[in-house]
């Protein structure tokens, strides 16, 4: 191996501080939670106590955020699942090259790239004029899917652009029907992604704003709840609350690579024997 | 018969397709289409009514704010993709061709994406110990002596809200920079090192051209998110900027909801001629 050039030193070091500009300031406000209970939003530290976790556990101090959380959550799970299944059969289908494919795929794209805000006041506005509630099950579930969906589709995009078809043809050869190509073919090659775009599925609905903005109803989801406190919350108990949920993200993401890092290794470990001649 | 049907590539695509086809209209195409007709309609203080007039667009474009406020927007846009495109490039170029081995590589993408599933929201807030009054920045600059008192302008202006775009949309030039990046044959990268050009050269005659459908890519979710944005200038300008966004976000506060809706089409058009004149010069979909 050659020696590195000058360039890798300066490039690191650029990284470096990049990586401290995407953290820093989440690892502050970190250190910042611990204020004691006179501390205020900035340094210097008064104290070091618990004070502000303690407090998140009382109501009145904080309002709903444990309802809140739930909420956020059951909302994350359900939009995680219906992420996954849509985005593998929508991929299954853009192999087929149907006539047609290509308009769903600029309305995935403008999905995407549309102004969140347009889809909480259009959605707001539909269902203001049909005399339905708002509620964060139905229409600020819908909301976030048209943000979740679209990465999905991506990350699928990206999977079957890789995927071998030969895999297909011996299943068909072998006598497979469509279906058991599928679920004993194609499933298992793809599992990995599918944990990738349940991770995107589960994050983005967790941490959805704009499109839910409009479009929750009466009871938040966290982030709603979160920016409400930001307004009238002037203590580092709003910093307490970001280290919890900033912990509790982290902790969803480690699982889900784990699952990924797992699901990796059996692989290696049961993989084909193909042409090591047993 | 039925087995036949569902034997035509055709149908069964359709098939497929249809939960995320019907998700699509009912979230995406009907709210679209909902906010057309609304822009059209009337408003008192209290309530929204059916009309066909067109005193939303008439008061749109004959307000000066408007012009403002969607220059304000492009520049917000426009700065925000310039920085982006040059920190992501450079963090790209390094993961992509100094760092060696690939469990290395996908290590330190990884460090860059997780900030991307975690909250805008805290994201923004974690932003006040440092830029406030009293904050880190101002303490460090006036400890070292470089200034005599606090900076006013580092939280609640232009600079803030750049700053946040910044922080916030960064890793969206880094993950498709490096992934075409990745694909990058190095047998290239010798061939031009053979012939004799410096790393420079390579950078700009090879890597450079060669990484453009991925600079596109990122270019399009930087714009496109900096442009619908209404909270990070909300939030990180505290209320004293205004974009686009703020502009139907106030009309939805005031509930005057057919002139937010106005504004929105129109936002919404500037946006798709963006992404219409950017798609000109990259294939999505081969591109994954």
């Amino acid at each position: 191996m050659d020696r590195r050039p000058r360039s890798f030193y300066v490039l690191a070091a650029f990284f470096g501080l990049f990586v401290l500009f995407l953290y820093g300031p989440i690892l502050t406000i970190g250190i910042l939670s611990f204020q004691g209970p006179q501390g205020g939003l900035t340094f210097p530290m008064n104290g070091v106590s618990l004070h502000w976790f303690r407090d998140l556990f009382q109501e009145q101090a904080v309002g709903d955020i444990w309802g809140a959380f739930r909420r956020s959550f059951a909302l994350g799970l359900m939009v995680m699942v219906t992420t996954v299944i849509v985005s593998v059969m929508a991929g299954l289908a853009f192999r087929k090259r149907f006539v047609g494919s290509g308009l769903i795929f600029y309305a995935a794209i403008t999905s995407l790239v549309i102004p969140s805000i347009l889809i909480s006041l259009g959605v707001g506005l539909i269902f203001n004029q049909l005399g339905l509630k708002v509620h964060w099950a139905t229409s600020g579930f819908g909301s976030q899917l048209t943000w979740t969906l679209p990465f999905g589709l991506l990350i699928m995009f990206a999977v079957f652009n890789r995927f071998d078809k030969s895999y297909e043809e011996a299943a068909r050869d072998q006598g497979a029907t469509a279906w058991q190509t599928i679920r004993f073919v194609v499933l298992p090659i793809i599992a990995p992604s599918l944990i990738g775009v349940a991770l995107f599925g589960f994050t983005l609905s967790y941490d959805e704003f704009a499109r839910t903005l409009l479009t929750a109803g009466s009871y938040n989801t966290l982030p709603l709840e979160i920016f409400g406190m930001t307004t009238n919350v002037t203590t580092p108990v709003i910093y307490a609350l970001g280290t919890l949920t900033t912990l509790f993200s982290f902790g969803i993401i480690a699982a889900f690579l784990l699952g990924v890092w797992i699901m990796g290794k059996r692989r290696a470990r049961l993989g084909s024997d193909a042409g090591k001649g047993v | 018969m039925a087995s036949r049907l569902l034997k035509n590539r055709h149908v069964l695509g359709w098939l497929e397709a249809a939960p995320l086809t019907l998700v699509l209209l009912a979230f995406l195409i009907a709210p679209i289409v909902m906010i057309v007709i609304v822009s059209f309609w009337g408003a008192t203080e209290f309530s929204i009514y059916p009309a066909f007039q067109f005193d939303n667009y008439e008061f749109l474009f004959g307000s000066p704010v408007t012009y403002r406020v969607f220059w304000a927007t492009l520049k917000y846009a426009f700065i925000t993709w310039a920085l982006t495109l040059a920190i992501g490039f450079t963090v790209a170029y390094f993961l992509a061709f100094h760092v060696r081995s690939l469990t290395m590589q996908i290590a330190l993408f990884l460090v860059c994406t997780i900030p991307f599933w975690t909250s805008n929201i805290i994201r923004m807030i974690s932003w006040i110990p440092f830029l406030g009054r009293n904050g880190i920045a101002n303490q460090t600059l006036i400890s070292w002596g470089v200034i005599d008192e606090p900076l006013e302008w580092l939280l609640y202006s232009d600079f803030s809200v750049i700053l946040a775009f910044v922080h916030l949309y960064t890793l969206f030039m880094v993950v498709p920079i490096f992934n075409t990046m990745m694909r990058i044959d190095k047998s290239l990268l010798e061939a031009a090192r053979d012939n004799g050009a410096s790393g420079f050269q390579t950078l700009i005659h090879v890597i450079l051209p060669l990484t453009k459908p991925g600079i596109m890519i990122g270019t399009i979710f930087v714009v496109t998110l900096v442009m619908g944005d209404f909270i990070t200038v909300r939030f990180m300008s505290g209320s004293q900027r205004a974009n686009v966004g703020r502009l139907i976000s106030n009309d939805i506060g005031l509930l005057q909801y057919p002139s937010a809706a106005a504004t929105a089409v129109v936002l919404l058009g500037t946006v798709l001629i963006v992404i219409a004149i950017l798609l000109r010069f990259v294939n999505i979909r081969k591109e994954l």
